[in-house]
């Protein structure tokens, strides 16, 4: 008994100092070596090494894939082939040789050398000097909420400079409280520090103390859980709230173009889709040159794109005014019918040249990533589309109440035969307004690029969403566009969570169906008799 | 009212429809293999198919060439009704289906559901299969046209909103847990009545129904448009607001031509299905409704017949031509998009009759396809 005695006494005193003699290889080998206890200290003594690799080493064995060669009393890494076993250096990770399961002995660890093992590597990132793998520990710490980390996380908190890390450590000791045997008020106190962050982990932690034995800190948990809560929905009504923005956006941009040319000529264009379909290519053709010849440019992409497109979707839509539509006037049935076949010639043209395939089309630097408020992502190419199709709109706007032709369009919407009586061109206007709108749709596509696949069929599947917005909105002027668009974006992004994103679809469809009962002609319709035509 | 429908034209119709019923089949089912007489038996199908859009592009013609609604979405109803037939073609395989099970259809078994949803009862009897062929498109029609002719929408929003209608019926039936089939649709027919879908006599069977109804719904649009509601109609087409100041209740005869057409609609999906052999979703897309307006103007609107030949011809075009240069078929269907409303507002037939008019300097039939006076 006292030998034994002497024995532990002697390797309590003598293994740290020899530890931190010892390099980690020689540690290695003594892994194997006693029993459990033993492991334990030669487990702290590699992490109180400070080598870069003990980390890969201690993961190894916590993982059960630490092994000893019986041959040649080697300690090796393992991973399992089949049968076998492939072997590696702990340290270099070169591979050995491939043995059998028989020729090699496993290093044994229990659920307290588990223990040990977590709390050294949690201790060794916690100190690392880089302050990203400290604020990963800090997580780490979080996600097991081990007690037996408390001291370590103390000895870091002391020694962190760090604002940022220091209050993830802190939450971390707070999670590893709950899970201690510690006084109540201990526990309180580490309730309201974990309250201020409220996501899953911590509220799975709570959940748990709201459900735990002791009253009063269950009753603290309950509390901090409901004001969770209701931060959670707030939070979840303002991401709908900005997601059913983003989506207004897009449909307005689709849309404006429609309702213009729908104002003034009274006509629907059915290959509006395939308009900002063209801006869309547009697009992409713009960045294959720019990639070819001038990658440094990329940035510029979009605004080289922007102009082009407005100028290709315009042309190709005044093409259509002046060769189709200014022959069917009076006819806005056939007219529908004849934009239709346009729509179909377009799609198939795009697939022949291109190809049926997505294209790819790159965000640029500027609009890549995205930034929290609050508990809200806000994507950067979202937040560049929102605004940009503010601005479009913003234009569209001036060019109607501030320019001559703007005033003409107007005229012509209102009354043609007035309009006409007055001496304005109204087929002439009509082509321009064509090609405006056209040039809007070809706006759109660009910004659509950025979200959305560019394919033959990107046209199809927004001009169901184009005409709703069109109808719901009325075409008296483009406020309508405005509103419609970013009340049909927000009432389908709040449906979604209930009803899920097709559900959603089918019951702003019916509603608009049920909505054009009571208003015919839209919100902002047109007043006059005139307008009946 | 029989007596006045009959008119040569009619007459020469009828008489067409039902030789088509002895002889097509004869061709098949008769004749020596190999001879210059014989049909195949896939060209059995291929014509009961061409008959069905023939009968769908009349229900069409009925609404826009003889009252001016143009629905853009009344694949909707021929979809409504082809489903209502698969339904009970679907109950029929019974146990013969790839998981064997009695009552429920695979795609069911496949998702694990345990019984059969509620509105999957009674489709084991053809006869409610039928009635709910005539019913489904019917009611949804009237709900439909109830709410939409009451608030007086016309003209292009109409359209429209006609194809949120069968857009939205698109994504909703795509749907897996909708329990129609998903995105798969409703296939792997076994039989109809006992009589097994593959073999040549069902497949004769089913194209002289196809020509039958086609002869019945084409009679009974010829009596709808020689009465005197089919005159209403016609002044309704041309001047709405007119009729309706003369004391005619302009969205009852609306609301009544257009569950007439969805139903005849629904018919002819009812027969479309067990000749092609599948139902799926893809019926309800807009393209398709929209397709179905290109056959009538193509024939010419207004009048009748036209509808019958503008289905059989376009699509006989479009079986010839995707066999020669597959998918730019599709250039040749913009075009003819374009070139029938520019160049051939009245359609073949009507082109055809304006030339024989213009020998015989008879005054034209008004179709409509020309601007009227104002309301």
């Amino acid at each position: 008994m006292l030998l034994r005695l002497l024995t532990v006494l002697f390797f309590a005193v003598c293994l740290p100092a020899y530890a931190a003699a010892q390099s980690l290889e020689e540690l290695i080998i003594e892994l194997p070596e006693g029993k459990y206890d033993d492991r334990a200290k030669v487990i702290e003594a590699i992490g109180a090494t400070g080598d870069a690799r003990a980390l890969g080493v201690l993961e190894a064995l916590g993982a059960g894939a630490l092994m000893q060669v019986k041959k040649t009393d080697a300690v090796v890494r393992v991973e399992k082939d089949g049968k076998n076993f492939n072997t590696f250096d702990p340290l270099t990770g070169d591979a050995i040789e491939t043995l059998k399961k028989r020729a090699l002995r496993k290093i044994k660890i229990n659920n307290k050398l588990r223990r040990v093992i977590a709390a050294t590597v949690g201790s060794m990132t916690l100190m690392s000097p880089d302050p990203e793998r400290r604020m990963e520990a800090a997580e780490q710490a979080l996600k097991t909420g081990d007690p037996e980390q408390i001291s370590a996380l103390d000895a870091a908190i002391a020694a962190e400079q760090d604002d940022d890390v220091k209050e993830a450590f802190l939450d971390a000791r707070a999670a590893a409280v709950m899970n201690a045997d510690l006084p109540v008020a201990e526990k309180i106190a580490a309730i309201e520090r974990l309250n201020r962050r409220a996501d899953d982990q911590v509220l799975s932690i709570l959940t748990a103390a709201a459900n735990g034995d002791n009253a009063e800190v269950a009753v603290a948990a309950t509390e901090a859980l409901e004001a969770a809560e209701n931060e959670r929905m707030f939070w979840g009504f303002g991401q709908n709230v900005w997601y059913g923005l983003s989506l207004g956006s897009v449909l307005m941009l689709a849309a404006i173009g429609l309702a213009i040319s729908f104002g003034v000529m009274g006509v629907i264009n059915m290959a509006h889709g395939e308009l900002v379909m063209l801006g869309a290519y547009t697009t992409f053709a713009v960045q294959e040159v720019i990639r070819a010849s001038a990658p440094e440019m990329f940035g510029w992409s979009l605004v080289i794109a922007a102009p082009l497109a407005f100028l290709v979707s315009g042309s190709v839509g005044v093409g259509i005014e002046r060769g189709i539509c200014r022959y069917l006037y009076g006819r806005p049935l056939e007219t529908l019918l004849a934009t239709w076949g346009v729509s179909l010639i377009l799609q198939q043209a795009v697939r022949r040249i291109f190809g049926p395939t997505n294209k790819e089309v790159g965000n640029p630097d500027w609009m890549s990533g995205a930034f929290e408020l609050g508990q809200l992502t806000i994507t950067y190419n979202r937040l560049w589309i929102l605004l940009f199709a503010l601005i479009v709109f913003a234009l569209l706007l001036m060019v109607l109440k501030q320019t001559p032709m703007g005033l003409q369009m107007r005229a012509v919407t209102q009354n043609r035969r007035m309009a006409e009586a007055m001496g304005i061109r109204s087929g002439w206007v009509d082509s321009m307004t064509f090609g405006l709108g056209a040039g809007v749709a070809g706006l759109a596509g660009v910004a659509l690029s950025q979200i959305d696949n560019v394919s033959p069929n990107l046209g199809q599947s927004y001009i169901v969403d184009s005409f709703m917005v069109v109808v719901f909105g009325g075409v008296g002027n483009l406020w309508g566009a405005l509103a419609g668009a970013f009340s049909l974006g927000i009432v389908n992004k709040f449906l979604e969570p209930y009803a899920g994103a097709v559900l959603a679809k089918v019951l702003v469809l019916v509603f608009i169906i049920l909505f054009i009962q009571r208003r015919p002609r839209g919100l902002f319709a047109l007043k006059g008799r005139a307008v009946e035509q | 009212m029989i007596r006045g429908a009959l008119d040569l034209r009619t007459k020469g119709v009828l008489l067409v429809l039902i030789a088509l019923a002895v002889f097509v089949p004869a061709a098949n089912l008769y004749a020596e293999q190999g001879s210059s007489l014989h049909l195949p038996s896939f060209a059995v199908a291929l014509f009961g198919k061409y008959l069905c859009y023939a009968l769908l592009a009349l229900s069409v013609d009925l609404i826009w060439g003889y009252c001016g609604i143009l629905s853009l979405g009344h694949g909707a109803f021929f979809a409504l009704g082809g489903y209502a037939m698969g339904m009970h073609l679907m109950r029929e395989i019974g146990p013969r289906g790839v998981y064997g099970d009695p009552v429920l259809p695979d795609f069911m078994v496949f998702l694990n559901w345990q019984e059969l949803p509620w509105f999957w009862y009674g489709f084991d009897q053809f006869w409610f299969a039928c009635l709910m062929v005539l019913l489904v498109p019917g009611t949804l029609a009237f709900i439909f046209g109830w709410f939409a002719f009451r608030s007086r929408v016309t003209g292009v929003y109409l359209s429209i909103i006609t194809q949120a209608m069968t857009y939205a019926l698109l994504l909703a039936f795509f749907r897996n847990d909708m329990g129609f089939g998903g995105n798969n649709g409703l296939t792997d027919f076994k039989d109809v009545l006992g009589f097994d879908l593959r073999s040549d006599n069902t497949r004769a069977g089913l194209f002289v129904a196809s020509a039958l109804s086609l002869a019945v719904g084409y009679l009974i649009c010829r009596i709808v448009v020689t009465s005197r509601a089919g005159k209403v109609l016609v002044s309704v087409r041309d001047a709405e607001s007119r009729a309706r100041f003369l004391g005619y209740r302009v969205e009852g005869y609306k609301l009544f031509v257009f569950v007439l057409s969805a139903m005849l609609a629904g018919v002819a999906g009812a027969l479309y299905v067990p000749q092609v052999g599948i139902i799926n979703p893809g019926e309800f897309s807009p393209a398709k409704s929209i397709e179905i307006v290109i056959w009538v103007a193509v024939g010419g609107r207004g009048l009748l017949l036209g509808a019958v030949i503008g289905a059989i011809l376009v699509n006989v075009a479009k079986t010839l031509l995707t066999g020669l240069i597959a998918e730019d078929w599709i250039f040749v269907l913009g075009a003819m998009f374009v070139c029938v409303t520019l160049f051939l507002p009245r359609g073949v037939l009507g082109g055809l009759d304006l030339l024989g008019r213009k020998v015989s300097k008879a005054p034209a039939i008004p179709t409509g396809a020309k601007p009227q006076a104002a309301e």
